[in-house]
């Protein structure tokens, strides 16, 4: 593994990154992105400053929250974790009854000074308090323990899922399900849900889907069929990316996005500028970046000390690929079209700062740890 | 890798064979986790080099087919710019237009031999070596497949040069677009108002949808003011479009643009090109108006400046011309200009005198030529004509000869309080109404204006220089012609309004007059008949008036009343331009200043003038007045 422990108890004096509870392979990594994301964008916006400089406001003002959050020890986070578990389901309760509405959906709470999205701190909200719940009890989980932690999930998902905001609600249903998983479901209990799933899945198609919901995916299994509808993302986001060819046409040459024949370029569908100017060697690129900082994830849960954060960790990591997967798998024409920005990398993104607290809570796993004995 | 792997695996195995433990073992727990993340990322990892499979697909096996393809890229979404509406005058002359502007450009992609094209373009005349090394600044680091500018603003001789030409050119094309035009420039400019180019922080405030096409955006004037009825709404379509970018055939869908609303103006053209040329070396402003319904007929702030410099993109030597002169030639006067309104305002003082029986239409004042405060004989308030206007002043004469003590007198005894209450009523301090935008409104003066603005108490002696119009006192134009025509329309003052009429679907919409929120009583108009008589008295030679050589041999009566005043600073704006205003104001001192309406019986106009540094209201201003209102009255220019 390419990964160096940092553990400071391996140390006897105390480095910047120490001080500042910085985890130096993960910073290293999420730097590196950001750079390259920008280079990107830039290219995307069609050379717009003005993007560009709003994007680093907010990648700046991300980046201190990620400092913040590390400094933070995850003693205090498991302390506080009901807590922010409960104000996550009243803000959500709240936002269905005096929430502002925008495009037919109730998502945001004004506060007078600031606006939000309460389904953000759920993001964190949910692994946190499964991690909670399971760190205090046997694992593997029984099936009453499973049950509550189900419930635990369920809950805020179906207050996001009537907002309505799909996209949103399966992100967090995943991060709470990857924590259980984690926790050591057994095998025969997953499979089963599994098959479950598997058989619901034609009901829900006839039954629950909305029109436009089944016209996405049909749109998805054929593209050709409505080529200036919403086959149209998806037709041309696969010829920037297939024309693009190994090296790429170049920084600021692809003529699929310099000429607006991509849609949505500089957001949703940014891996397909990418794809077409950097070619093969730059999907590469982006791809490992991510598996780099996927990776130290894993480590970070692996090292950790306790159940709490180690749970925590793992269901961090893997809801951080689970944007990185369903984005690219998207724009590649792998998967149908839900609206989820490529992380760190789309321009805006009310999610950003909520992600970069998500790496500072890594840090802060790694980053204060006891002295234990052996 | 794959031992470390398996040894994981098995831990898994063991994990799931423990059941029904009964106390929390540590050991066990970090097992459990450690296998299943590992287990995760192994996973996590299979899926990411799905992804990477995913490409290689696309990017290497399926290279040249998507290759293909892109190049036929053929449908294309295309955004049309709204027309953005016309602005015509009271009778339809038109005083805003779109004209056509012809630039040629050059896609670099499809031209074989750059130079080889330049030089054919230079040949033909159509441009010169400083284009082309323009050009060639613009080439680097631009995307080769883009349209790069060649040369703007070409001639209806050049377009038709290169359409000759054309065939053998390839690469190379002439685009037509359409760009705002004022056809009477500097004559105009401060009445309409211009469009400019769209900048960075016009982006942040825009409708970034409907201004996708669009390239200039009202940015002063009327044009600001009424952008978002001038715009118009975004259309599109979509292209079929062969590699080169060309289109081919018709539109597959088109959703077309809706074209701005046009603009009826109350402004005549004819008498804004009379006042303009009226004030012809002149810096000031002529301000004409209708008292019957506020509409503005001639606007004029003089020097202009040429709206359509600021179309096209104004070069950085005119613009420091245009800022760095002394003249101000950017600063609407009419709208923004602070000036005392001096004696023009002694029949409306007057008036109030008579209706609260200070005065009456007998009573007389001694005038020895300077007057002082009653039992304190400290300062000396002094009348313009040395050795005063004799011992009976009544208020006739007054206002005819314009007489200074006779009104320090009675605003001494009248009191800032009913001064400043009576003159609200007559719009000074308050806005016009004008739909322009950024109109200045002046400083009426009163106790509690003091006591906020300058932190210390009223003291008489401001009573007796407000009398004559001076002091803290200053209106911009627009408010002077707005108050005399209170005096013009018995008391009905209108709010002040440039556009008339819009224009919705081919049917012009009337917009209706509106009365100003504050009114004159004027009662029975006994008292309001005698200052008209005197106002009248003014311009006639047989009553000796300070504008009797100005209207000698009119064709037409007209009252009015001339005034000499003083430039001041406005106190609310900042401090730098503060003291631009300080450095005119030194400079020049006396200014004219001129407010009249004809006919005398039902008034049809009213109009104010001022003429910085123009001495004697009776000199500079008042014929400035004449030359419009003969304008007006017998079309002479």
């Amino acid at each position: 593994m390419a990964f160096v422990d940092r553990d400071i108890s391996d140390k006897g004096g105390k480095s910047l990154a120490q001080k500042l509870h910085i985890d130096l392979p993960l910073l290293a990594g999420v730097l590196v992105l950001m750079g390259f994301g920008l280079l990107i964008l830039y290219s995307a916006s069609g050379q717009s400053s003005l993007q560009l400089n709003r994007q680093i406001i907010r990648l700046a003002i991300a980046f201190v929250t990620m400092l913040f959050v590390a400094w933070i020890p995850p003693r205090i986070y498991k302390k506080w974790t009901p807590l922010i578990y409960a104000i996550g389901i009243l803000l959500l309760v709240a936002v269905l009854v005096v929430g502002d509405e925008g495009k037919g959906a109730r998502r945001w709470l004004d506060l007078g000074f600031f606006r939000f999205q309460p389904s953000e701190i759920m993001k964190l909200g949910i692994p946190m308090m499964i991690a909670w719940y399971f760190s205090e009890r046997k694992l593997p989980p029984n099936f009453r323990e499973l049950l509550v932690a189900g419930i635990v999930i369920a809950v805020p998902t179906y207050l996001i899922l009537i907002e309505p905001d799909l996209g949103t609600s399966i992100l967090i249903a995943s991060s709470g399900a990857f924590a259980i998983f984690l926790a050591g479901i057994r095998w025969r209990i997953l499979l089963s849900f599994v098959s479950v799933a598997i058989v619901y899945a034609p009901l829900h198609w006839l039954f629950v889907m909305q029109a436009y919901q089944k016209q996405r995916v049909l749109t998805f299994l054929n593209p050709e069929q409505d080529r200036l509808g919403s086959g149209y993302h998806i037709i041309q986001s696969q010829i920037a990316i297939g024309s693009g060819g190994m090296d790429g046409k170049g920084w600021l040459q692809g003529t699929q996005s310099q000429l607006e024949f991509l849609p949505e370029r500089n957001t949703d569908f940014i891996f397909a500028v990418l794809g077409e100017e950097f070619g093969f060697y730059g999907v590469l690129l982006l791809i490992s970046l991510y598996l780099w900082i996927i990776g130290r994830g894993f480590f970070i849960a692996i090292k950790a000390q306790e159940t709490y954060t180690r749970l925590l960790a793992g269901a961090i990591t893997l809801t951080f690929f689970v944007y990185v997967f369903v984005n690219i798998g998207m724009v590649t024409g792998i998967l149908p079209v839900v609206g989820l920005p490529l992380p760190l990398v789309s321009y805006g993104g009310t999610s950003m700062v909520t992600l970069m607290a998500s790496f500072g809570i890594l840090m802060s796993i790694q980053t204060h740890k006891k002295l234990l004995p052996g | 890798m794959l031992a470390f792997l398996g040894r994981h695996l098995s831990m898994l195995k063991t994990t799931n064979q423990i059941k029904g433990h009964a106390f929390k073992d540590h050991r066990q727990e970090r097992q459990i986790l450690v296998s299943r993340s590992i287990f995760a990322f192994v996973f996590v990892t299979i899926l990411m080099l799905s992804l990477l499979a995913r490409s290689w697909y696309l990017q290497v096996i399926k290279h040249e087919d998507y290759q293909t393809r892109s190049n036929n890229n053929r449908i294309s979404l295309q955004r049309v710019a709204p027309n953005r509406g016309l602005i015509f005058d009271r009778n339809g002359v038109l005083l805003a237009e779109n004209r056509s502007v012809y630039s040629l450009e050059i896609i670099p992609e499809q031209v074989k031999n750059l130079d080889d094209i330049l030089q054919q373009i230079k040949s033909l005349g159509l441009v010169e070596d400083k284009h082309i090394e323009r050009f060639k600044k613009r080439l680097l680091g631009v995307r080769r497949f883009k349209s790069i500018l060649l040369r703007s603003r070409l001639v209806e001789k050049d377009v038709a040069i290169f359409s000759a030409n054309g065939h053998r050119l390839k690469g190379a094309r002439v685009e037509a677009r359409l760009v705002r035009y004022y056809p009477y420039g500097d004559q105009i400019a401060h009445a309409v108002g211009s469009v400019r180019r769209i900048n960075d922080r016009d982006l942040q405030r825009i409708d970034q949808v409907n201004y996708r096409a669009t390239r200039h955006i009202g940015k002063v004037g009327l044009e600001k003011h009424y952008e978002d009825i001038l715009h118009g709404t975004i259309g599109s379509r979509t292209v079929e479009t062969d590699v080169q970018g060309r289109v081919i055939g018709k539109p597959l869908t088109e959703i077309p643009p809706i074209p701005g609303k046009n603009l009826k103006l109350s402004i005549d053209i004819r008498l804004q090109l009379a006042a303009s040329k009226a004030m012809d070396g002149f810096r000031g402003s002529v301000v004409a108006i209708d008292p019957r319904n506020g509409d503005v007929l001639a606007l004029v702030s003089n020097p202009g400046y040429d709206p359509n410099e600021f179309v096209t993109g104004i070069s950085t030597e005119n613009y420091a011309k245009l800022i760095g002169s002394a003249d101000q030639p950017l600063f609407n006067r009419a709208l923004r200009g602070l000036y005392s309104p001096g004696s023009t305002i002694k029949p409306m003082l007057a008036w109030v005198g008579l209706e609260n029986k200070l005065i009456t239409e007998k009573s007389t004042v001694e005038d020895p030529g300077y007057w002082v405060i009653p039992n304190k004989e400290e300062r000396i308030y002094r009348d313009w004509k040395k050795g005063g206007h004799g011992h009976k002043v009544n208020v006739y004469t007054a206002i005819t000869q314009s007489c200074n003590p006779f009104f320090y007198d009675l605003a001494y005894r009248m009191g800032i309080d009913t001064i400043a209450e009576n003159m609200f009523d007559f719009g000074f301090g308050q806005s016009t109404g004008i739909d322009m935008g950024e109109e200045l409104t002046g400083i009426m003066p009163s106790r509690d204006w003091k006591r906020i603005n300058r932190h210390t108490d009223w003291f008489p002696g401001e009573t007796v220089l407000t009398g004559i119009g001076q002091g803290y006192w200053n209106a911009t134009p627009l408010q002077l012609a707005n108050s005399v025509s209170a005096i013009a329309n018995s008391g009905e003052r209108y709010n002040l309004r440039l556009v008339t009429a819009i224009e919705e679907n081919s049917d012009w919409q009337d917009k209706q007059p509106q009365l100003a929120e504050r009114q004159v009583d004027f009662g029975d108009g006994k008292n309001l008949k005698i200052i008209r008589k005197a106002m009248q008295r003014v311009t006639r030679r047989s009553w000796n008036g300070t504008a009797q050589t100005a209207f000698d041999g009119a064709t037409y009566d007209s009252a009015g009343k001339t005034g000499t005043v003083q430039l001041t600073k406005s106190a609310d704006e900042d401090e730098e331009e503060e003291k631009e205003k300080k450095v005119i104001a030194k400079k020049f001192h006396d200014n004219a200043v001129y407010v009249g309406y004809a006919p005398v019986t039902n008034p049809e106009i009213v109009i104010a003038v001022v003429t910085e540094n123009g001495g004697h209201g009776g000199e500079s201003a008042a014929p400035v007045a004449r030359l419009v209102l003969d304008a007006y009255f017998n079309g002479t220019e």
